[in-house]
């Protein structure tokens, strides 16, 4: 339908991005195709150590999945995002498909081993989220190609998470965003991955901040330190939702805050984390 | 001047407060429009326009969503709830009896919006404390700034319905 209909055409998911932008005339395209109406594309399972998404299911289908806080960012992801009612109709492919800046589940996935499932008039293919997501707005997607299914391995005992998002309401977009995964070995870290949202045209994977931590005891002074590289690693400009470098103090807040949740996280302990609010 | 094209119409059947209404609407056609416009339901108020501040929510099939972040062609099928469909046999639901006991309004605007998301939460959490309240209210926005009353009415209308 899509080589049919050709460029003037653009998919709709849960629409809770898209519409407000056609809205405003930001996204003006001929025809809408609505995908809300194909069985099959909302499901969560568990195959071969990882979790399987169908790409329209809605976050609040993952806030509330007890299969999903298998792996706890996910459920920090899903129960943050906007509002109830948003929520109720937002998908995870819809939203990695719009590739938004500010968006919440690339930056939270982009911590994990994330595969994206396309499927196109050339076929199916499996597109892994790093290489997935290219700029701001923009995926590897082709015109004629969409999101099936995003699929994230289970992380190996001893890993542990956390996603934590600064919002000044619920329904906005985050003004920062940290996505964190620590392997630990009792108080050591073997490996560390740590994700920046909102502060870029993508997410930044705050690679000096990772070296930071990895084979490092856990201390107050190694999360500083890497906190503050996690700061020098953030690019974001001043808008609406706060100046530059009101957000890279957030951001050297949330890492921490993320750090110390992911390191209690595996060592096996259940904690709360997700969105905060102003 | 080119003649203007008609814009095509798509038959839609929806479900609003149990009685079925089949209308021929445009494509682009908002939800919340098809119910103030096409259905003569203005309970449901149009805030923000911009899926803020969640003054058109309405539950489809259950669930709370912002009416004016949908089309209507994509409600085709689906049961609507609005703030009309609340009362039964005359008689106002312990949600409405509750937020009219506790003052739990001042201009009323957010006020539909409001009582549809404490359906959801009600329907799946009949004691909600205070942090799960502010949860499920989080995409309303009250600009009287009344969340007290507000708390205190979701915790009486719970349980009321509790004890109906």
């Amino acid at each position: 339908m899509l080589g049919q209909l050709g460029e003037s055409a653009k998919l709709l998911a849960g629409g809770q991005s898209l519409i407000p932008l056609l809205k405003l005339r930001f996204a003006n395209p001929e025809h809408l195709v609505d995908l809300n109406f194909i069985s099959g594309t909302s499901f969560i399972k568990e195959a071969g150590g990882a979790l399987r998404f169908g790409a329209m299911t809605r976050h609040a289908e993952i806030e509330h999945s007890a299969l999903a806080k298998k792996i706890p960012v996910l459920h920090d992801c899903g129960a943050g995002i906007a509002d109830v009612q948003v929520r109720n109709r937002g998908t995870i492919g819809g939203s990695l498909a719009e590739a938004d800046p500010s968006g919440d589940w690339a930056n939270a996935l982009i911590t994990l081993d994330t595969t994206v499932h396309c499927l196109g008039s050339r076929g199916a293919r499996k597109i892994a989220l790093n290489d997935f997501v290219k700029d701001a707005y923009t995926t590897a997607l082709a015109h004629d190609e969409l999101v099936t299914e995003v699929e994230v391995k289970i992380p190996p005992k001893g890993s542990g998470g956390a996603y934590l998002a600064f919002k000044r309401s619920a329904p906005v977009y985050p003004s920062a965003s940290t996505a964190v995964q620590l392997t630990m070995d009792s108080c050591v870290c073997k490996d560390a991955a740590i994700a920046l949202g909102c502060v870029g045209l993508m997410s930044i994977r705050a690679t000096d901040a990772e070296a930071a931590l990895r084979g490092q005891m856990l201390s107050d002074k190694t999360m500083a330190a890497a906190a503050e590289a996690a700061r020098a690693a953030a690019d974001p400009q001043s808008d609406i939702r706060g100046s530059a470098e009101y957000k890279r103090q957030l951001i050297v807040a949330l890492v921490k805050r993320a750090i110390q949740i992911a390191a209690r996280r595996a060592g096996g302990e259940e904690i709360e984390g997700s969105h905060l609010y102003a | 001047m080119p003649e203007a094209i008609a814009p095509e119409k798509i038959s839609v059947q929806i479900k609003v407060n149990g009685k079925p209404y089949s209308r021929e609407v445009e494509a682009r056609l908002l939800l919340v429009e098809f119910l103030r416009e096409n259905c003569d339901l203005t309970g449901t108020h149009v805030g923000c326009d911009t899926t803020y501040c969640g003054a058109c929510t309405v539950l489809m099939n259950g669930l709370a969503v912002k009416s004016c972040t949908m089309f209507a062609v994509q409600a085709d099928g689906s049961e609507i709830t609005t703030v009309e469909g609340l009362e039964q046999d005359g008689q106002l639901h312990p949600i409405q009896k509750a937020f009219g006991a506790s003052y739990g309004l001042q201009c009323g605007y957010c006020t539909p919006g409001l009582m549809l998301s404490t359906h959801q939460l009600l329907s799946e959490n009949p004691d909600p404390n205070e942090k799960q309240i502010r949860h499920a209210i989080a995409g309303n926005t009250c600009r009287c700034t009344g969340y007290m009353n507000v708390f205190k009415a979701i915790q009486q209308a719970g349980r009321n319905m509790k004890g109906a």
